[in-house]
């Protein structure tokens, strides 16, 4: 390692501040670009299974229309 | 060769390939991620001119490059989408956009966090970094363009067509450190001939490339999972997943 010391890291001769805050602006975004698709497929999901549960007119029924379904594993 | 670009078009094919994939690549690229960061944020040693501000360039070279790349593939599936009406490559173009405007804000804020210790400005209009801003707008305008229209099929067009001319910017992003005189420093990667980077600065930093290449990949499989599902809400496929999925 390079750094003697966390504070050394942390510091970095005056650039840490700099370093360190692109690298968060970095992660922030990355981590917002991998959760926006799986929040919206989870909330399309959802909402498409209670349309299904609607139309069956039931709302305790549960679907049993899911063995041999190789997509469901996917998501 | 012809049944595969027969399942390329095929969105349950799609879905399904596309989670096998993601399955094994997300974790991958986050660990990669990790290690070219650790690695380049403490293994390497600071730049003889630059001291440890040069440690951006492990996450601003590649968001860079890759939301160069990323337009290319974004333009790509444009002009298919445009010529040969296939809806897989409209999914495509439309889940680049975001991706794409992402990296790209990556790249400019970062360049400006490592400008100000390094040339004292946060920003100069300075023609790389224009040419990246403009590459911004573009993205953005793609993004904009399509939720304009109520018309999908007259928002795909729209979009393949702006982004097929804004193709036009991208040899200028490569080209602006060579053309003008610039405070960006020209690339230290060469393909052809010696780079003018240290080959302890260079694995992580290619390392840190390739991860970014990977993370694009991720995004857009995953961008076009969810778009697939919202496209094809009506399908059997998809009611039966979300049977599925809902208990």
């Amino acid at each position: 390692m390079y750094f003697d010391s966390l504070e050394a890291l942390l510091y970095m001769d005056g650039h840490g501040g700099f370093v360190w805050a692109a690298y968060a602006i970095t992660l922030v975004v990355i981590v917002a670009l991998l959760i926006a698709p799986r929040r919206r497929q989870k909330k399309l999901l959802a909402q498409l299974a209670g349309e299904l549960r609607r139309e069956r007119g039931a709302p305790s029924h549960s679907p049993t229309a899911v063995e041999g379904d190789t997509h469901a594993s996917g998501s | 060769m012809w049944t595969f670009f027969h399942k390329l078009g095929s969105p349950p094919w799609l879905y399904g390939i596309s989670g096998s994939i993601l399955r094994y690549l997300l974790p991958l690229t986050l660990l990669g991620l990790v290690v070219g960061a650790v690695w380049g944020l403490l293994y390497t040693s600071p730049d003889f001119r630059q001291g440890n501000s040069y440690r951006i360039i492990y996450i601003h070279v590649p968001s860079a490059v890759v939301a160069l790349a990323g337009y290319y593939v974004m333009a790509t599936a444009g002009a298919v989408s445009l010529i040969w009406k296939m809806k897989m490559a409209d999914i495509a173009m439309k889940s680049c956009a975001p991706i794409g405007a992402a990296l790209t804000f990556v790249a400019l804020v970062t360049g400006a966090i490592w400008g100000k210790p390094t040339w004292g400005t946060w920003w100069v209009w300075d023609a790389r970094i224009t040419s990246m801003l403009i590459l911004l707008f573009l993205y953005l305008g793609v993004i904009a363009l399509y939720e304009a229209y109520d018309n999908k099929e007259a928002a795909s067009k729209a979009c393949a067509v702006l982004s097929l001319v804004g193709t036009v910017n991208i040899p200028i992003i490569y080209k602006s450190v060579d053309w003008w005189y610039s405070l960006h420093q020209p690339a230290s990667i060469k393909f052809t001939g010696e780079s003018t980077i240290h080959p302890s600065m260079l694995y992580p930093l290619l390392l840190m490339i390739i991860c970014f290449y990977a993370l694009f990949t991720c995004a857009l499989l995953m961008n076009m999972r969810s778009e697939i599902l919202s496209r094809e809400r009506r399908t059997k496929w998809v009611r039966k997943l979300a049977a599925g999925e809902g208990n």
